[in-house]
């Protein structure tokens, strides 16, 4: 029997499918709550280790969860969905962007993530895979301020997740990149051991586990492991 | 250069109007007296030009009705003298000089013999914080006599001074306004100002002219009540020294 | 010879109240002082990032405060005037004014954005002209303007307010123009305001974190300011992230301790 609240803490780039997943779970367990909070890995992990009661924590990146897993507060995380790198342009590509290539065009205005954050340093290896020099003209603290500057049209291109290409809808165009496979962002997600309530948390994990909310994901640009 | 004007403005509170008209020959003082908030100092700042008026205000066979402030060449002293704090007595006196162009070393150097006809020159460095009454209201003079202008306007010039300094200072800026060779406007309340400083008086009386002439005639043949009181003051005064002295 | 005062009456409450108002601010901070990596500090503090980032922070933070100082006080006198306005366009400038301390940052970068932007309204203009404002050291200081001016324009407005205004018509009488007005007596009389208002102003550009990146992005010796360098470097490196704060603090400290006793009012 599950009930209570279930607290989640997940990367800023699952926001809009864990919202979608929360409000089918807590139909189908009238007793759940869940309250989910978004942000960067990072810091939701410094959040879990300073102590926040939280049950499930949901990173966009291993090494971050193995922060909290080093820090004696979760075991055995799972990798269940991935996530790869897309070319992100404005509608319409103004700069007639074809591949990986036109970031090293220093006329371009492109627009990268640091790689002090988990984009960042998948953009990176990306890069060094095709062998192009960049020439970024301003490196975002987070994925999304990097889609906001393709967005408003002051950017280029920039180098994102297929997931944030598809949230942003209509405003911007996605380019595949043929080397992006190799370089593939893994989502972990574990209950936490001192999870307030680790029955309904299990319960929740189990559901993101499920074939419907495999579909959820898949929508939203993500892949199966 | 005689100073002949008709000016009304409007006082916006209580609102009425101001109506003056005056005529002041060169050299002469004219004293504007009357009960307060008659309107003496709002037709002092039409005439400066600090507030709109309508009107004409001839100085000479210029009209200067038209002219923003600092085109009217009317030195002004205010009741509380409006020294600027931030500079020192001799870049007080030298400020007509500075805004006339060049720079503040050289007009610092204009002020001399300002200071020294005005007996302040080891108060030159002094800022006006340090000053007393009777050493600021001299300061107040020169500047308004540096910047050479055509005419005067002093507002309630003694009012701000102990009694007990008042007659010295009086006599003192007698003395300065008789060798100024424009005319003047004085605005005061102190009979004893009229006496020492005035060759003529008018009278306003809410916003009109009530009466004008010397002061001795004012005495003889008052038209208004206020006027009989203002000048038989010296006798009250008398009686009260005896009655309390 | 001892002066003596009558001594206050104490107020408890009042007392308590603003101690317990006293921790709030200054708690968070020692945490962070506390944290700070002490033995490594010396060595974190000549890091090429760190000292590129506070370099370009004091750069932009000046030339912010100088294009506060000369767009913001002539801004405060056409204020102090808006009094004799009627009473719309009077609450219309304050409220302009105030807008963007009441903003978030990253609203009031995207609306520079779209303002000044390549596609912006007056950007698109400038681009056909060669000038690209975004991604810029100029776009930082744009940035920082616009959040830190209001800061300048209060104090500023505070203080013509408190000055008496008629020694402006004192040196009108003297023969002065409005501009020599503003300048010889208007701008000294208000000095100890704007002295308050230009260091709030700096402190706050000095800070400027939410409208630089979103208008300006984040490149380093560029456009990467010491906030933005320390709260990238929270992601990867906490104690690069807390030294970089810990020069912010200190800087901003200095500048408030070094100017208050010279300029501030109320002291002597």
């Amino acid at each position: 029997m599950t009930s209570g609240t279930v607290t989640v803490l997940a990367a800023a780039s699952l926001t809009d499918v864990i919202d979608v997943l929360a409000e089918r779970f807590e139909d189908a367990n009238a007793d759940v709550d869940v309250v989910a909070s978004y942000g960067g890995s990072s810091a939701l992990a410094e959040q879990i280790v300073s102590g926040a009661p939280v049950d499930v924590f949901f990173s966009a990146n291993e090494a971050t969860m193995q922060s909290v897993v080093d820090a004696g507060l979760a075991a055995d995380p799972e990798v269940l969905v991935t996530n790869t790198l897309q070319i992100a342009v404005p509608a319409g590509n103004p700069a007639g962007i074809t591949g990986l290539a036109d970031f090293a065009r220093p006329e371009l205005t492109i627009a990268l993530c640091d790689t002090a954050v988990p984009c960042g340093a998948a953009a990176q290896s990306l890069l060094d895979l095709a062998g192009v020099q960049a020439q970024p003209d301003t490196l975002e603290e987070d994925v999304r301020a990097a889609l906001t500057k393709v967005s408003l049209g002051e950017a280029d291109a920039a180098l994102v997740y297929v997931t944030d290409v598809v949230a942003a809808g209509s405003a911007v165009e996605g380019i595949d990149v043929p080397e992006a496979q190799q370089v593939i962002n893994n989502y972990p997600v574990a209950l936490l051991a001192e999870a307030p309530n680790p029955d309904a948390g299990q319960a929740f994990i189990d559901y993101l586990r499920s074939d419907e909310a495999r579909q959820v994901f898949e929508h939203a640009g993500f892949a199966a492991p | 250069m005689t100073f002949e004007l008709t000016v009304s403005a409007r006082i916006p509170r209580p609102a009425f109007d101001v109506v003056v008209e005056l005529k002041a020959d060169p050299g002469s003082v004219l004293a504007v007296v009357g009960p307060n908030g008659a309107g003496k100092s709002s037709a002092i700042a039409a005439i400066a030009g600090f507030t709109e008026s309508h009107g004409t205000i001839r100085l000479g066979d210029k009209d200067l009705a038209g002219l923003p402030a600092d085109q009217r060449r009317i030195g002004v002293m205010f009741q509380d003298l409006l020294l600027f704090p931030h500079l020192t007595v001799r870049e007080n006196v030298a400020f007509s000089a500075k805004v006339r162009g060049g720079r503040w070393s050289a007009a610092r150097r204009s002020a001399d013999p300002w200071l020294s006809r005005f007996g302040m020159a080891d108060l030159a460095e002094r800022y006006p914080s340090a000053l007393s009454g009777g050493q600021a209201q001299r300061v107040a003079l020169a500047r308004a006599l540096a910047s050479e202008p055509k005419a005067l306007l002093l507002d309630e010039p003694l009012a701000a001074l102990d009694v007990e300094f008042r007659d010295e200072v009086r006599a003192d800026l007698g003395l300065r306004l008789r060798q100024f060779a424009g005319p003047t406007i004085l605005v005061t309340h102190d009979r004893e100002d009229v006496e020492v400083l005035a060759d003529e008086v008018i009278v306003l009386e809410a916003g009109r002219i009530t009466q004008r002439g010397s002061l001795a005639d004012l005495a003889r043949n008052p038209a208004t009540a206020w006027i009989a009181r203002f000048t038989g003051a010296q006798g009250r005064r008398d009686a009260d020294d005896v009655r309390y002295g | 010879m001892q002066a003596s005062r009558p001594r206050e009456r104490r107020q408890p409450v009042i007392l308590a109240l603003g101690v317990i108002g006293l921790a709030l601010l200054v708690l968070p901070l020692l945490g962070l002082i506390l944290r700070a990596p002490w033995g490594q500090l010396g060595e974190l503090f000549v890091r090429q990032e760190v000292l590129q980032a506070l370099g370009l922070s004091l750069l932009t933070a000046t030339l912010s405060t100088g294009l506060s100082l000369i767009l913001g006080i002539p801004l405060a006198v056409l204020l102090s005037h808006s009094v004799h306005w009627k009473v719309l366009p009077r609450r219309l400038l304050r409220a302009a004014i105030t807008i963007p301390l009441v903003l978030p940052p990253v609203v009031g970068g995207i609306a520079l954005l779209l303002l000044l932007g390549r596609r912006g309204i007056l950007g698109q203009w400038l681009t056909q002209v060669g000038i690209t404002i975004p991604f810029t050291t100029g776009a930082v200081v744009l940035a920082q303007t616009f959040v830190a001016m209001p800061f300048l324009v209060f104090a500023v407005e505070g203080a013509l307010r408190s000055a008496d205004r008629r020694s402006e018509l004192a040196a009108a009488s003297l023969g002065a123009s409005p501009w020599q007005i503003f300048r010889l007596v208007t701008v000294p009389l208000t000095a100890p305001g704007i002295a308050a208002g230009a260091v709030l102003c700096f402190a706050r550009a000095l800070g400027e974190f939410g409208a630089t990146i979103t208008f300006a992005g984040s490149f380093p010796g560029v456009t990467r300011t010491l906030p933005i360098a320390s709260y990238l470097a929270m992601n990867s490196d906490p104690d690069t992230a807390i030294a970089l704060a810990l020069v912010l603090l200190a800087v901003s400290l200095g500048v408030l301790l070094a100017l208050r006793d010279r300029w501030l009012p109320g002291t002597a």
